[in-house]
């Protein structure tokens, strides 16, 4: 079992994070331009291959798919609420796709691109917004919790899942197929929650293998992220005693290699990092959201040229790395994964109500039987009468 | 670590309720090493109480963990630690800090089993001293119980003596489910009892009856069984007869022993610290009623903590029910 190290900062510096810490920059870490155009940084680098950089724009566009048809389901009723990922793929993709199979995840609720990319059906990820579950995949499967309603929450299960880590002996042996991590995700809403702030304190005092994703979308609702914080909001990891970056959240290529280092040095044994993800919400922040009444169609105007996925195409078109056939093949995937979450939505059954029952405790109470029993005549004269 | 080397090899010996506990806890880490123990001064200090005494020195500081003094991470921790597989022992300082940590345990710890479909466990144990009398500042003498009795996914016990501090911890840490356990602080070093450390344990989620009557039975649980039990010894001596009942377990609750009683008794008074409305006692009213309508003599009488904020020290013995309230509501039930 790893010693407790005195959790003071590192100051090695072939360490990117004490650079990046030490230079305190708020200019998002960029790696590749809204125009397209591939970019070098001082602390941070990527040599993702083409085919690497095809999947990832694979995984974004069919995020942003996954978003629209969950949307327009919505729509049409057959969804309650959705939580629109739109914008936000960069930083969702980026980061789930620097994760190591051994590495876990805690989303909040907006992570449809993290989901996808961990292995989540998307078919699955509906339920929760149907009405049919509270979310139902394998969580063991996919190495990624439940999604987290309550803002904040999840950020605490992070920290203690890696603490559970550091007692497992599987960080920072240097076994590069066992040593693990932690991803935790929040916004820029929750990074004024108490259990945010808790988290960055005991993750800090335990040298906790985690790596916080705060992705400011900038809007908390209709709260601007002005409401919930006077500084950036990666400058907050300097008073908690860990690294603090700013990544560019629109560029999946920077959001990769940022977060991939972060988890390898909580691997190593070298402690948190708090990576914010600067991005745009460009849908509302729910279905049931009017973002017109609160903020400025020209912001929205503006960041859709910084589209995180028409920067990816612009790249990988000018060197030739993807071509019209290419394109056009992954648009009729994409078609046929609305297709598929179309027909999956409306097929998910609805729960037997008496399952209701089935999993509050391991060892069920004489009183909730009796509830059980008892609906269940209740409701079987009801059948009976039928 | 062996048994011999922690005092807890069996025998029986005449201990405190505070060391009843420390042995049932340091049994529970022998037994599983999956089992951690957390909270705010637990390890090099063992507890403000002493609980946890000693036990970071013979398990490590990796399972005896002194965390940062916020009892919500504490418990949002724990419940990653229990997604990881682990077992943790949370100590609440004491019961009035626990609700900076109720969103976590009401909103994850309650709802993780049933919202994963029965996929992920919470086997973790919320400790909390609770109760009042012992002339503290505010918010160190609550009796949160009827919060958590409240919230399906939880189990609440709570002992009233060494024998079931030593048994119940165990039993606690060994279930599956989370367990919210309620420890009577006014009596953590006052009563010693002979604590037969081999002899099998009464179940955890069962009452049990502690001392047989005729004429009315009494339910308490935690620190009042004390005080009933001395209610039942003064009765007696005027010639009522009084049943005493230990709770023990208050979600799930165990009434059969209670109706048991009243089918004989016909009279049931429920004794308790926490504030009367919608506290354990209106819930064991509601039920008794509903089960044992054509034996009751009279209407189930509640006696608790008055529906006031906990008040001051000096007058805290007012609001507490003592032997004198309670007997006075015995006595109304038998005028009836």
């Amino acid at each position: 079992m790893p010693s407790m190290p005195s959790g003071s900062t590192q100051t090695d510096p072939s360490d990117a994070f004490a650079g990046a810490y030490a230079q305190g920059s708020p200019e998002p870490v960029q790696l590749l331009t809204p125009e397209g155009e591939r970019v070098e940084h001082p602390l941070f680098s990527s040599d993702l291959t083409p085919e690497q950089l095809r999947g990832l724009h694979r995984d974004m566009v069919l995020t942003r798919r996954l978003d629209t048809e969950a949307t327009a389901l919505q729509r049409h009723g057959e969804l309650g609420l959705w939580a629109q990922s739109l914008g936000q793929e960069a930083a969702q993709v980026g980061a789930a796709r620097a994760t190591r199979p051994q590495d876990f995840v805690f989303p909040t609720y907006r992570e449809h691109g993290v989901a996808w990319c961990m292995g989540v059906d998307p078919v699955e990820l509906l339920g929760l917004f149907r009405g049919t579950d509270h979310g139902s995949w394998d969580t063991e499967r996919t190495r990624m919790a439940l999604y987290t309603i309550i803002i904040g929450a999840q950020t605490l299960h992070a920290v203690g899942y890696g603490m559970g880590l550091q007692r497992d002996g599987v960080v920072g042996t240097g076994d590069p197929d066992r040593d693990a991590a932690v991803l935790a995700h929040f916004g820029d809403g929750a990074s004024s929650q108490g259990d945010v702030n808790e988290a960055l304190v005991f993750a800090a005092s335990y040298h906790a293998p985690v790596v916080f994703l705060c992705t400011n979308n900038q809007w908390a609702i209709s709260e601007p992220t002005e409401r919930q914080s006077r500084v950036p909001l990666y400058q907050r990891a300097w008073g908690f005693g860990l690294p603090g970056v700013r990544v560019d959240g629109n560029d999946v290529v920077a959001v990769h290699a940022v977060v991939s280092a972060a988890l390898q040095r909580a691997r190593e044994g070298q402690g948190p990092v708090l990576v914010e993800a600067f991005t745009y919400r460009m849908g509302a922040h729910t279905t049931t959201d009017d973002p017109t009444r609160y903020r400025l169609s020209a912001d929205l105007e503006s960041w859709k040229l910084k589209d995180p996925i028409l920067r990816l195409e612009a790249f990988l078109r000018r060197n030739g790395h993807v071509d019209e056939a290419y394109l056009t093949a992954l648009t009729q995937e994409a078609d046929a994964l609305g297709e598929r979450l179309r027909e999956g939505c409306r097929s998910l059954p609805d729960p037997d109500p008496l399952s209701m029952f089935d999993h509050v405790y391991a060892e069920q109470t004489p009183e909730l039987a009796a509830q059980r029993a008892a609906y269940a005549a209740y409701a079987g004269g009801f059948e009976e009468e039928q | 670590m062996s048994s011999a080397s922690t005092g807890t090899a069996g025998g029986s010996s005449r201990i405190t309720l505070a060391k009843a506990l420390n042995l049932g806890l340091r049994r529970a880490m022998e037994a599983d090493d999956k089992v951690l123990v957390m909270g705010e001064d637990v390890g090099r200090l063992g507890g403000v109480f002493r609980i946890t005494d000693g036990l970071q020195k013979d398990f490590g500081e990796d399972r005896v963990i002194d965390t940062p003094l916020a009892e919500s991470g504490i418990l949002g921790t724990a419940v990653g630690l229990a997604m990881r597989g682990y077992r943790p022992v949370v100590e609440i300082q004491f019961d009035g800090f626990v609700y900076p940590a109720y969103d976590q345990i009401v909103s994850q710890v309650a709802k993780m089993r049933a919202r994963t479909n029965g996929r992920t466990a919470m086997p973790l144990v919320i400790r909390i001293p609770f109760g009042g009398g012992i002339g503290a500042v505010e918010h160190h003498s609550e009796s949160p119980e009827a919060q958590f009795v409240h919230t399906p996914g939880l189990k609440v016990v709570a002992c009233s003596n060494p024998v079931d501090g030593f048994t119940m911890i165990q039993q606690a840490v060994a279930c599956d489910d989370p367990v919210v356990f309620l420890e009577p602080k006014r009596q953590y070093h006052s009563d010693k009892a002979e604590v037969d450390l081999a002899a099998p344990a009464h179940p955890l989620f069962a009452s049990r009856v502690l001392r047989r009557g005729t004429d009315v039975t009494v339910a308490a649980y935690g620190p009042t069984v004390r005080t009933a039990m001395r209610a039942a010894e003064a009765a007696a001596v005027e010639g009522t007869s009084i049943e005493v009942v230990d709770l023990r377990t208050l979600s799930p609750l165990d009434l059969g022993p209670v109706a048991e009683s009243v089918r004989r008794t016909g009279r049931l008074v429920v004794v308790h610290e926490a504030h009367v409305t919608l506290g354990v006692g209106t819930e064991v009213a509601a039920r008794i009623t509903e089960e044992c309508f054509y034996s009751l003599e009279a209407p189930v009488l509640r006696v608790g903590g008055f529906d006031v904020p906990y008040p001051a020290a000096r007058i805290e013995e007012a609001f507490l029910p003592d032997l004198d309230r309670l007997l006075d509501a015995v006595d109304r039930s038998l005028a009836f």
